[in-house]
């Protein structure tokens, strides 16, 4: 324990109050998500749960497609935390055990990838989308980003530090082959850190925005952030509809948030944090 | 699983069909397209026109994004949420980790977990969420603010004077508990012995924490501040939702990520939105070697 001690419950006030305007959005998202518009906006707002859930969830559906919608959003999440598993334990444990021409030169390669701004992939990526004839297709929201650089760094870090270089090579000697020591030696080691990294893909694929707001041009094949933007208007705006949708799209976070926290802030911060 | 002695792979190659799946998507999706935004930033050319019909205008669109009140404007705005939205989030995040680190045991995690849940929800539903928290007669901030000082309700959204600071709250609220996390894990790596000897010399907290903890922290504070900085410049969903995708009155709440979307998708043309992603990038990249140059440790003293 350090020295700059401040009285305790000085600090437990100001944490906790902090705590508090942290939470407090994702309480008022799920209360309002079981009000209708009208009760949303009067005065006072709404403070407690209230009783028009399915309603909402009707208009939902009435203005949207809504579990197609929702369903292309779990599609593509799990799509693009498939091949970003395989793709970047591959690509990690490359980097981790084998000697090879361009080793570092093509590490600082996925490296300087990381630093690339969002905004300069937006017109690049609509052109090649619409060069190949994927618009509205799933695939060009789990293809492209699927060998991510941060997953074959976090993979190439796990590997470094706890698969040993002579349990690959010992199984060399005994005759096991390339795919058979990646297939059943490398990926069952590898397990917790595919927890991590499936976790984190899985959250951000979820999340995605820009992606399909580049790619995606029919409602039918909106995921779920773009389908819930699409129902914001200058006028007229379904509020309560809106929320209990904004609700659904939040819900399974704070679920997978409330189940692994600790693996999920580690990982998220391993870049940062050695 | 048997593999044909044919397909079986020599240790040599192996490295190299493993890093293939990175390389051909870097080289398909990443550069190549990257490589024809920076050809396109000398043409004019609309995308429903065809590739013949792209004609080369040398620095034309470059000229044209300088000269452009709108392009300045939302330069303007991205810098000023960067700075508003970055800087207070350090000043918040080092003292909060210092209270967690000193005084927090068995509330650590659920404590932190608070502070970082923001960071992973999807930013559309929490835009949408405060976009009907920010509004201006039955908004909840304005209701809580009303209870608490009285006065006028505030046109947050509406009120081109309002729109940034209301942006840079929520931007804010996202990301200081990813910064408390930085600064937790930096705080665990300071040697307990030095603040004990400086007990010894009759230090008191505060002079520990300027003397101690503050020029330990640097190397994340850079770390943090530059994280921020890159961060804030490419700042897209938040103020695009808060403003229903046009930037709000007046452009107040333009930065120039949705700019250069709005000059792609919206007004069709591709060449002066490429100009503009590439001179943001400069800025981007110039700003990113300042404060690194700003920050980084002097020989000798690292």
């Amino acid at each position: 324990m350090n020295g700059h001690r401040l009285a305790p419950w000085a600090a437990y006030a100001v944490v906790g109050a902090g705590a508090i305007v942290m939470l407090a959005p994702f309480y008022f998202m799920f209360v309002f998500a079981t009000h209708s518009r009208t009760e949303i906006f009067s005065l006072p707002p709404p403070l407690f749960f209230g009783d028009d859930f399915f309603n909402n969830l009707e208009i939902l559906n009435r203005k949207l497609p809504f579990w197609r919608n929702l369903g292309w959003s779990v599609y593509v999440a799990l799509a693009s935390t498939a091949l970003t598993l395989l793709f970047c334990s591959m690509g990690g444990y490359a980097f981790a055990l084998f000697e090879f021409r361009h080793k570092k030169a093509l590490f600082a390669l996925v490296m300087a990838t990381m630093l690339l701004p969002t905004f300069m992939n937006m017109i690049p990526t609509f052109m090649i989308m619409d060069a190949l004839g994927w618009i509205d297709q799933p695939r060009a929201l789990y293809i492209p980003g699927a060998a991510s650089a941060f997953g074959i760094f976090l993979m190439r870090q796990f590997v470094m530090s706890s698969i040993p270089k002579d349990l690959v090579e010992a199984a060399r000697m005994d005759g096991c082959s390339e795919f058979g020591i990646y297939w059943r030696i490398v990926l069952p080691l590898l397990k917790p850190a595919l927890g991590t990294l499936g976790l984190i893909t899985f959250i951000a694929s979820w999340n995605n925005f820009i992606g399909p707001l580049i790619v995606m041009r029919s409602p039918e094949m909106y995921t779920l952030p773009l389908a819930l933007r699409s129902l914001q208007s200058p006028v007229n705006t379904e509020w309560g509809a809106l929320m209990t949708g904004s609700a659904i799209a939040t819900l399974p976070l704070l679920v997978l948030f409330a189940m692994s926290s600790r693996q999920l802030i580690s990982g998220l911060t391993s870049g940062a944090v050695k | 699983m048997r593999l044909p002695a044919a397909m079986s792979l020599s240790p040599r190659w192996a490295p190299y069909v493993l890093i293939s799946p990175f390389l051909i998507l870097f080289f398909v999706f990443g550069l190549g397209p990257l490589l024809f935004s920076l050809v396109l930033a000398f043409q004019t050319w609309e995308p429903t026109a065809g590739l013949q019909a792209m004609e080369y205008v040398g620095l034309g669109n470059f000229a044209f994004a300088l000269e452009d009140e709108w392009f300045w404007k939302s330069l303007g705005n991205t810098g000023w949420l960067a700075v508003v939205s970055g800087v207070p989030q350090h000043l918040v995040a080092i003292p909060l980790a210092v209270f967690i680190h000193t005084s927090f045991k068995h509330l650590r995690d659920g404590v932190i977990g608070a502070y970082f849940l923001p960071y992973i929800t999807s930013t559309v539903a929490i835009a949408i969420l405060f976009s009907s928290l920010f509004s201006t007669d039955y908004g909840l901030i304005n209701v809580a603010l009303g209870a608490l000082f009285g006065g006028e309700s505030i046109d947050w959204l509406g009120a081109p004077e309002n729109i940034k600071p209301a942006i840079a709250m929520i931007v804010f609220w996202r990301y200081v508990g990813f910064n408390v996390v930085l600064y937790l894990a930096a705080l665990q790596t300071i040697p307990k012995d030095l603040y004990e000897a400086a007990t010894m010399d009759g230090a008191g907290r505060v002079q520990q924490f300027f003397h101690i903890t503050l020029p330990s922290l640097k190397p994340m504070i850079f770390f943090g501040v530059t994280l921020s900085v890159i961060g804030g410049l490419q700042l897209f969903e938040e103020p695009f939702i808060l403003t229903g995708g046009r930037g709000g009155s007046d452009q107040a709440g333009m930065t120039t990520a949705i700019y250069l979307y709005r000059m792609a998708f919206d007004f069709n043309d591709f060449g002066a939105a490429s100009a503009m992603s590439w001179l943001l990038f400069v800025v981007v990249a110039l700003l990113t070697w300042l404060t690194n140059r700003a920050f980084a440790p002097r020989k000798g003293s690292a």
